[in-house]
């Protein structure tokens, strides 16, 4: 199915790693967290012990040394049992770059190897309740004191938020240099003083992904923890790392669409109504094949995607073409197989009531449909 | 729009030197000749062996029979130039790459011998006759026979939709022919229109766009045929014959919807950075910049999935399901993105001097022949 020139034969070996962790560890406990609307602790143990957290960080932080592949073959295998919560990714994927690639080597070693093990939870506080992608108007601020900052303002929808115990915080080192005057701050959670989590919002979908307001009352952070050691630099960092950020989301909403593809097709295949089989009937044939048109299409522009990412030509408005023509397509795709399954559909034991209701988030998370035409717009 | 025509497929010096002058021969010498066409409902015999003499005809033949051995890729960059420049006429791909191959891939010595150099200088100019009245792509329920006596076949029947129709002199025609057991069986057949009797052309079909191409119903009333016209001499191998093709048929839809797009996407940020309504450019509009946004996205994904069956195809691992999701696609995201494009032009996108209000007409018979959409659905259906 792969066509990809780097996907090897090693990404398949791990990929039997995955798919046995997902069914030994996360499939029979899904429906419970999904209930509690959280991740236990030991989880995160158990991912870091068997390989799966911070798949792409250097080995010599005891990362996996690997690529996007590897984080594509984990939210496969997630998805394929119906787990498509963000929570893996974000920590291993989208954080971890953060201090890798941002970190001063200090940062690096000091976090580096607990995120790899689990031990280290993370979360990325950008958003407010006043500020989403148009992030220079973020209100919380960082004021110099003594030999470090204090930290005052609010944050909203992080995930992760209510059992991170490390936290990227966007805040103003300077409010009158707009995005000039954003810093990235590393919040050690245990012991901060005046770090408040709000409650755990209660969300559409992704119900194991757990989602919080966070409050910083006058909350000190070292200077040592401001990332990479100089102020002002938080904007052109969180910019840098959004095309891959959205490749990821991509492969989340190919995933699903295979997978709702595959498990409508099987219900189908089974089902009778008026005497013969639900798939027999030419709707349910034409409808699956668009569905599965859209899927074919979503997984090569994803492939291209990944193959431009490692050759180093991936940029912007890729990023933003891919997320949004796969996220949108996800979500269709969820919509008529889930219209397929007629009432059983609306079920939340079946699969497909959850992706229909997670990969809503795909159109929103990460910038929204929106922004992504906004960004696409400029280019023409 | 340059970033738009970034491919993965990898194109020689040699095809851009190609591309070059066929280029220029379509902007020169077809497109600014379209309205008459349309007027006369066709293209004149003498484009045919314009194009013939440039090398623009058959060039994936081998050279022994007027060809240039051409790889694929020239076929794909003829079709496309032919779509950038406007000219929907004359249907040289279905000259060059549907009707050829027939008689080059399936097609006795002599066949090859006394057809293929013809084509190639567009001496011939060829046509395929497969859908009747009574069905289109339901090859297997044909009504036109072919009867065996001594040493001919007499030839009765009807077909409809026949596209070159009227300027062929070269038709390839499905037939039912008799199986020893009584069956029936498609068989193809090769009729030189100059050399027989009993055949009548109809009325050129008035269509709701190409009208610059001609399109025919054709008669066949006791046409007596040489049994050396039987496409590769065996009776009852058109169905296989006719299934082979379709992949590349298919793919080379979608190479003219791809050109069409980008066509249509050029001509429309053209024009919304120009026109102004309400004291600002079109294009300053945020509804405008979306719009079109979500068609350069779609165009995007299409030109990544394109590039990626053409390289299968030429690999030989293109296969008929991926194919036909390729032709539903591409020729949906066309009539929808030429549609959004017209609308982006107003009232002059309802215009017929705007190339755009051309394309809009022209291009909704793309989602019905090569095998409609829904035969297409139909295919992908049986994979899942």
């Amino acid at each position: 199915m792969l066509h990809s020139r780097h996907y090897t034969p090693a990404h398949e070996d791990f990929r039997k790693t995955v798919r046995r962790f997902m069914e030994r560890e996360v499939a029979p406990n899904r429906e419970a967290w999904q209930k509690d609307g959280k991740l236990p602790k030991a989880l995160w143990l158990k991912a870091g012990e068997a390989g799966l957290l911070c798949t792409k960080v250097s080995t010599e932080f005891g990362g996996g040394g690997g690529d996007l592949y590897h984080a594509m073959i984990i939210l496969e295998e997630q998805t394929r049992i119906g787990f498509n919560e963000v929570t893996f990714y974000l920590h291993s994927d989208i954080i971890a770059p953060y201090i890798e690639l941002y970190g001063t080597r200090a940062q690096k070693e000091r976090y580096l190897p607990r995120m790899v093990t689990g031990e280290l939870v993370t979360a990325i506080a950008m958003t407010e309740p006043g500020a989403g992608s148009d992030l220079q108007g973020i209100r919380t601020s960082a004021k110099p004191d003594g030999n470090g900052y204090r930290l005052n303002g609010q944050k909203v929808f992080i995930s992760n938020g209510q059992v991170a115990n490390l936290i990227c915080v966007a805040a103003k080192t300077d409010a009158d240099a707009g995005g000039k005057g954003i810093s990235l701050f590393l919040l050690e959670t245990d012991g901060a003083e005046g770090f408040v989590r709000g409650k755990n919002l209660n969300k559409i979908g992704c119900k194991a992904q757990d989602s919080s307001e966070l409050f910083f009352d006058n909350v000190h952070i070292p200077a040592d923890n401001l990332l990479g050691g100089a102020e002002g630099r938080g904007f052109p960092q969180l910019m840098q790392r959004l095309p891959e950020e959205r490749l990821i989301m991509a492969m989340s909403a190919v995933a699903s669409m295979e997978f709702a593809v595959a498990e409508t097709a099987a219900y189908v295949a089974q089902r009778e109504m008026f005497g013969k089989k639900l798939g027999d009937f030419q709707n349910t044939r034409f409808k699956l094949a668009e569905c599965k048109t859209k899927a074919t299409l979503a997984r090569t522009f994803m492939e291209y995607g990944i193959d431009s990412f490692i050759e180093g030509t991936f940029d912007i408005t890729q990023g933003a073409m891919i997320k949004l023509w796969t996220t949108v397509r996800a979500h269709e795709v969820a919509d008529e197989c889930l219209q397929l399954h007629g009432g059983y559909g609306y079920m939340s034991e079946y699969n497909i009531s959850r992706w229909y209701a997670d990969t809503r988030l795909g159109r929103i998370a990460g910038g929204t449909d929106e922004i992504m035409k906004e960004l696409i717009g400029r280019t023409l | 729009m340059s970033e738009m025509r970034q491919t993965s497929v990898s194109y020689t010096d040699e095809h851009e030197i190609f591309r070059a002058s066929v280029r220029r021969f379509f902007e020169e010498e077809c497109a600014p000749r379209q309205a008459e066409w349309r007027e006369a409902g066709m293209a004149p015999h003498s484009i045919w062996k314009r194009a013939g003499e440039l090398g623009f005809l058959c060039a994936r033949l081998p050279e022994e029979y007027g060809g240039a051995d051409a790889d694929f890729l020239f076929s794909v960059i003829l079709l496309e130039e032919q779509a950038r420049s406007g000219a929907v006429s004359p249907m040289f791909s279905l000259h060059s790459d549907v009707v050829t191959p027939y008689i080059a891939h399936y097609g006795t010595a002599e066949q090859k011998a006394h057809f293929l150099p013809r084509m190639a200088t567009g001496e011939y100019v060829g046509a395929i006759g497969m859908t009747e009245p009574s069905g289109g792509s339901d090859l297997k329920n044909l009504r036109t026979t072919a009867r065996r006596e001594g040493d001919d076949y007499v030839i009765n029947g009807q077909k409809t939709f026949i596209s070159n129709g009227i300027t062929c002199n070269l038709l390839i025609l499905a037939a039912q022919t008799e199986r020893a057991n009584g069956g029936r069986a498609v068989s193809l057949f090769l009729v030189d229109t100059d050399e027989v009797e009993g055949f009548k052309r109809g009325r050129n079909l008035k269509k709701l766009g190409q009208k610059a191409c001609d399109t025919a119903e054709l008669f066949f009333e006791d046409m007596r045929v040489p049994s050396s016209a039987l496409l590769g001499g065996t009776e009852g191998q058109g169905f296989g014959q006719l299934m082979n093709r379709l992949v590349e048929e298919r793919l080379m839809t979608a190479v003219a919807s791809m050109a069409i797009i980008e066509r249509a996407m050029a001509l429309t940020i053209e024009y919304v950075k120009e026109r102004k309504a309400f004291g600002q450019r079109i294009i300053d509009f945020q509804n405008t910049r979306f719009k079109l946004a979500e068609c350069k996205t779609e165009a995007k994904v299409l030109r990544v999935f394109l590039d990626r069956c053409i390289q299968e195809f030429m690999a030989g691992e293109l296969d008929a399901a991926k194919a036909a999701m390729l032709k539903y696609w591409a020729t949906e995201q066309q009539v929808s993105i030429v549609d959004q494009c017209v609308q982006l032009h107003g009232g002059y996108g309802y215009i017929l001097d705007f190339p755009i209000a051309q394309m809009w007409a022209d291009g909704r018979i793309a989602r019905i022949y090569g095998g409609a959409n829904e035969v297409m659905k139909d295919i992908i259906g049986r994979t899942i």
